[in-house]
């Protein structure tokens, strides 16, 4: 840290907020000096493996256990009929009709995705629980395998459970406005049927649980690397039957989580289970491959999209019926994500009439949950895809087009139709700022000129709004506040206990920031301490952009109350009013400045506690558990510069500008880091990432060699800048960005990519933009929109078609 | 992702290594490890003895020989990319190791290992057929020379016995010539999803000689001869015509990243613009 080593009372810089500081976390994180779960060993410690199974849909005949039992060094091999005790897995939601199978921790009777766990192996060491793995013999009679979701709603098809006698396991629908008379009264409706595939969160540290049970104590200690340790504590006391008293969840350093360690896993049951029923020690480590299988997935919807508009490119309504794949079973928040992407549809768009229709659907897949967005992206793809499209339609410059629908800074809040109050922005500066930053009229000159000489360039714009901090109470299952408690040591060192939970976002660094200014102090002097339910009052955790608008806000909250404790003291020690004291500088002054007494006489005073005002209590601690009034709702226009080499429908990305707008900015650095993070992800599901299934239901793509997570080289050099617009909703003014790259991204680049292809006729393409897709379309419009040409003929009709094109483009070009 | 339980030796010199290697059925030799390892990992594959070959000397090397350049079959990819010599002289082979994998790989894996491994989409079987190389291999039975175009059998399958080690690949020098490796690359495994060798000579305006050699395409790598056929005598316009030609014969291959007949679409359009490369080279 830069300023650290330095005398709190020397501290002249009163404003640490708003400065790019590098991370506290940095340093340990880059020597690879600081520990992860999988780091972790005790005394006495055994290895659990999981057996998976190799089959989507089949019942379990008979599992034999006895030869890996019989393995040396084995210690025991658990099925499911010995866990049925443990759990079941929970799943947080509660809505009407939503149907809700039991999820056991341990595949039992049937299995229903692969990879489903159906035995547990404990043994002294890794490489005997994984030969143990190979010698239980399970046998499984196969069933028909469900994956694709229209037809798991038809007549004809097997269901993933039986009891429902459907594969439909919710239906919920968002409206407002009069949908049908808009459709009626449009010039124009644009629609488009739009598929955002399943992808894999990829946490650079996969899964790992560590579980001691102490028999004597009745104390379960368990370390896991989730982003929710209290919530995680006390699932985890109904899944093994112990008084929440006696457990206790710590998360070491998390490797990333985008969502996925937002959950409670069978693997957080089965392993303080295995350590209550063995006394020992268990730790279980998720490899890659299963965590390809066995970690939640994200997205996975089918979208049919409608817009109605007038010509003038007004929007008159919009409209939307989605099929979302929920997998086999519940995780905890799988209904909750479609509900957030029927949220947002309005977008940063005046619409006065939406309806959007939600199907959830079973298949024999993993779970989706939350993944980087959780709905945002789903929704924002949907409204920013169909813009482009209506658009075009209308022969309106996108840009124009957007700037048509946008609401004034002067209408905020601004209610949307279906019920969402945002509660602060400027759309159309930061999309001004963006047009000019990329060079957006250049780009359209050269896309023109491009065109003379074969050349594809797209241009693709995004205008989006998201919602974070998440979330005033009564929109989420189990509540949306935090903890924040500030103590000041005797020493004048701060601690911060927040109920957050990051694992990755530098809240170390922006926490201590923000305490800093509050206190007057340096920001090295502030430990901020988390994911310990020992030691840190209850929390919430760290998802959903909230880490900082609420977690941070409750420790801004804590602050004001010691500091309000500290003034009376000071007041006090210095014979003036409370309200007189100012705190700054590692001083504690009396109004006039001639009276002052140093942060350290203050706070050792407080301990020693010689000389306190009536009433005062002893020491400097105050907690505030901060109920957030409403959500915030961050904005902001990504540009995409691209190129597609329409014989191989490869796409080089030349350029990419985000302007965001996250409210105030407590560090730069850590923002500008959070958005290239999203950025990279969210093109990663534009252009490469797609998880598989067959139709037997294995996985396709399930490795790194066939999964393609981008890499450095893939991107260009990302120009970024932002806007400002502090949110109301929190004295502190912000807002939360740990998602916007990751929702902003990929319409922006899907958007490039059909915009460089429409002169050849090309409307829509699905993601993955791969390249055989992107020359697929390329060669199906060229072919009056058929399926692509048989292979024997395509290559020279091809050729043929590609010259036809590159010459009569500039004419068709609108 | 924990492999099967296996024994490790290490010998320090071939004889040495080739004896143990005879020892066991089911021995197998690492050299640079980057397939072999993973597929362990994965118990794909679960020898009972791993042979080492890293720890013996002289095994790393690119060094002339008369009208040829000889290197050692546990020489990098890194140094196969970089090495002068090969550049100056016979730059095929170093323009197709620039294309392998990433940084990290480059200086692990070696050309031995990846030929030996003959992964149907690796980098190097396109170019050893290009060069008509020649293999070097050992077994306590002595030395043997296989013709690249004789060395490769199918999907990870080659001409090689389990007793043998590939120690030493030789390619000829390539003056005069214009050489190019043109290569799509799968965005995930980084192997060749098309990958095209290619040696050209020019007299006068026209094509003396054409060799070019494919990977990814099929089961395995495979000198392209209809268009090496279609080019002789020509001038350079005829490169596009005689590219449709770069499937022909062969089964092609395809997957959820590139269908048979894109895959076959990409080896033409690739074949084309390494024709053109090698054209526009003035070596």
């Amino acid at each position: 840290m830069a300023k650290n080593g330095k005398a709190s009372s020397n501290s002249k810089a009163a404003h640490w907020v708003g400065k790019k500081l590098k991370r506290k976390e940095d340093p340990r994180l880059i020597q690879g000096i600081s520990h992860y779960t999988d780091d972790l060993k005790m005394a006495g410690m055994v290895y659990c493996v999981l057996v998976r199974s190799p089959h989507a849909h089949a019942e379990i005949k008979a599992i034999r256990t006895d030869a890996a039992r019989a393995l040396p060094g084995v210690v025991a091999v658990f099925t499911g009929e010995d866990t049925s005790a443990v759990g079941p897995v929970p799943c947080a939601m509660q809505m009407p009709d939503l149907k809700v199978p039991r999820h056991p921790v341990l595949g039992t009777g049937r299995v229903r995705y692969l990879g489903e766990p159906v035995a547990a192996i404990v043994a002294e060491d890794i490489y005997t629980a994984s030969d143990a793995a190979e010698l239980v013999e399970v046998d499984y009679e196969p069933l028909p395998v469900v994956t694709d979701m229209e037809k798991a709603l038809s007549s004809d098809t097997a269901y993933v459970h039986d009891q429902f006698k459907s594969n439909q396991a919710f239906t919920h629908t968002l409206k407002g406005g009069d949908i049908e008379t808009a459709f009626k009264k449009a010039d124009k409706v644009v629609s488009q049927r739009m598929i955002n595939q399943r992808l894999a969160p990829i946490a650079m540290e996969p899964r790992a649980v560590l579980a001691e049970y102490l028999p004597g104590e009745n104390r379960l200690t368990v370390w896991s690397s989730t982003q929710i340790p209290h919530l995680l504590k006390t699932q985890i006391s109904v899944m093994v039957g112990l008084p929440e008293t006696a457990v206790r969840v710590i998360t070491p350093e998390v490797g990333g989580g985008f969502g996925s360690k937002l959950n409670v896993y069978g693997e957080e049951g089965i392993v303080p289970w295995l350590s209550m029923k063995l006394s020992r020690p268990v730790k279980w480590n998720e490899g890659r491959r299963e965590n390809f299988l066995a970690t939640i997935h994200g997205r996975d919807t089918i979208n049919d999209v409608e817009l109605a508009l007038k010509k003038d490119g007004t929007i008159l309504g919009l409209r939307a019926r989605i099929l979302a794949d929920l997998g086999a079973y519940h995780q905890l928040l799988t209904p909750l994500i479609p509900q957030l992407t029927a949220l947002m549809h309005a977008g940063c768009y005046k619409i006065p009439a939406i309806r959007i229709d939600i199907v959830g659907v079973f298949t024999n897949k993993m779970s989706t949950d939350a993944y980087r967005g959780a709905g945002r992206p789903e929704a924002t793809y949907n409204v920013e895809r169909i813009m482009d499209i209506g658009a075009h339609e209308l022969g309106m410059d996108p840009v124009a087009f957007r700037q048509k629908n946008l609401p004034q800074p002067k209408e905020f809040p601004f209610t949307t139709i279906t019920g969402l109050t945002y509660d602060s922005a400027k759309y159309q500066e930061a999309l001004n700022k963006a047009l000019k930053l990329a060079g957006y009229d250049a780009l359209r000159k050269r896309q023109k000129a491009g065109l003379k000489n074969g050349k594809y360039y797209g241009v693709g714009v995004s205008t989006y709004v998201e919602i974070c901090a998440i979330g005033p109470s009564a929109a989420t299952p189990a509540g949306g506040w935090e903890s924040g408690t500030v103590r000041i040591e005797p020493t004048g060192k701060v601690t911060l206990l927040t109920g957050a939970s990051p694992h990755g976002q530098g809240e170390e660094t922006t926490f201590a920031q923000l305490i800093a200014d509050e206190l007057g102090i340096d920001p090295g002097d502030v430990n901020v301490i988390h994911g310990d339910t020992l030691a840190v009052p209850y929390g919430i955790g760290t998802f959903g952009s909230r880490g900082t608008a609420v977690g941070g806000t409750a420790a801004f909250m804590a602050t004001q109350k010691l500091k309000a404790k500290m003034s009376a003291l000071a007041a006090h020690l210095l014979g003036c009013k409370a309200a007189d004291i100012t705190i700054g500088r590692g001083r504690l002054s009396a109004k006039g400045g001639k009276k002052s007494i140093s942060f350290g006489e203050l706070v050792m005073a407080a301990y020693t506690a010689h000389s306190i005002p009536a009433g005062f209590e002893p020491g400097l601690e105050a907690t505030h558990f901060f109920e957030p009034p409403n959500f915030t709702f961050p904005f902001g226009t990504h540009i995409a510069s691209v190129e597609v080499d329409a014989e191989t429908g490869e796409v080089k990305i030349d350029k990419y500008v985000g302007v965001d707008d996250c409210g105030n900015v407590i560090n730069p650095l850590i923002v500008d880091g959070q958005i290239h993070g999203g950025i990279a992800q969210g093109m990663g599901q534009a252009m490469w990432e797609e998880l598989i299934y067959n139709e037997d239901g294995q996985l396709i793509t399930g490795s790194f060699m066939d999964y393609v997570i981008p890499k450095a080289h893939f991107f260009p050099e990302f120009t970024l800048d932002r806007t400002v617009t502090p949110s109301p909703v929190n004295p502190m003014g912000v807002k939360g960005v740990g998602e916007a790259g990751t929702i902003a991204s990929t319409p922006c680049m899907v958007n490039a990519v059909c915009d460089a292809l429409s002169s050849l006729g090309v409307r829509h393409i699905d993601m993955p933009l791969k390249p055989e897709r992107v020359w697929k379309a390329i060669t199906s419009a060229q072919s009056g929109g058929m399926e692509p040409l048989p292979p024997e003929l395509s290559s020279r009709a091809k050729r043929n078609s590609s010259e036809k094109a590159s010459k009569s483009s500039t004419r068709r070009r609108p | 992702m924990i492999p099967a339980n296996f024994d490790y030796e290490s010998p320090r010199t071939l004889s040495e290594a080739l004896d143990l290697l005879a020892s066991r059925e089911d021995a197998k030799v690492l050299a640079g490890g980057h397939s072999l390892l993973p597929a362990m990992k994965l118990r794909l594959a679960q020898p009972s003895m791993l042979v080492d070959i890293g720890r013996i000397g002289g095994l790393a090397y690119i060094r002339e020989s008369g009208d040829q350049i000889l290197i050692g079959a546990m020489t990098t990819h890194g140094e196969v990319a970089a090495s002068k010599l090969l550049l100056r002289s016979s730059p095929l082979l170093a323009q197709t190791a620039t294309e392998i994998g990433d940084t990290q790989v480059r200086n692990r894996g070696t050309i031995g290992g990846s030929l030996a491994q003959a992964h149907p989409s690796a980098d190097y079987p396109a170019a050893v057929l290009a060069l008509d190389a020649e293999l070097v291999v050992h077994s306590r039975k002595g030395e043997r020379v296989i013709p690249a175009t004789k060395f490769f059998t199918g999907m990870f399958s080659t001409q090689l016995h389990n007793d043998e080690i590939l120690t030493e690949i030789r390619v000829p020098r390539t003056p005069g010539e214009g050489t190019a490796y043109k290569k799509f690359h799968h965005p995930a495994s980084g192997y060749a999803v098309v990958g095209i060798a290619v040696r050209l000579k020019m007299s006068g305006g026209k094509i003396d000689n054409a060799v070019v050699g494919i990977t990814g395409v099929s089961e395995i790598a495979y000198r392209a001869t209809k268009v090496e056929n279609a080019l002789r005598g020509k001038p350079t316009t005829a490169f596009a015509d005689a590219a449709t030609h770069a499937a022909d014969g062969v089964e092609v291959l395809g997957d959820y990243f590139a269908s048979t007949e894109y895959r076959q679409h990409l080896a033409e359009v690739m074949t084309r613009r390494a024709l053109a490369q090698a054209a526009g080279g003035k070596r």
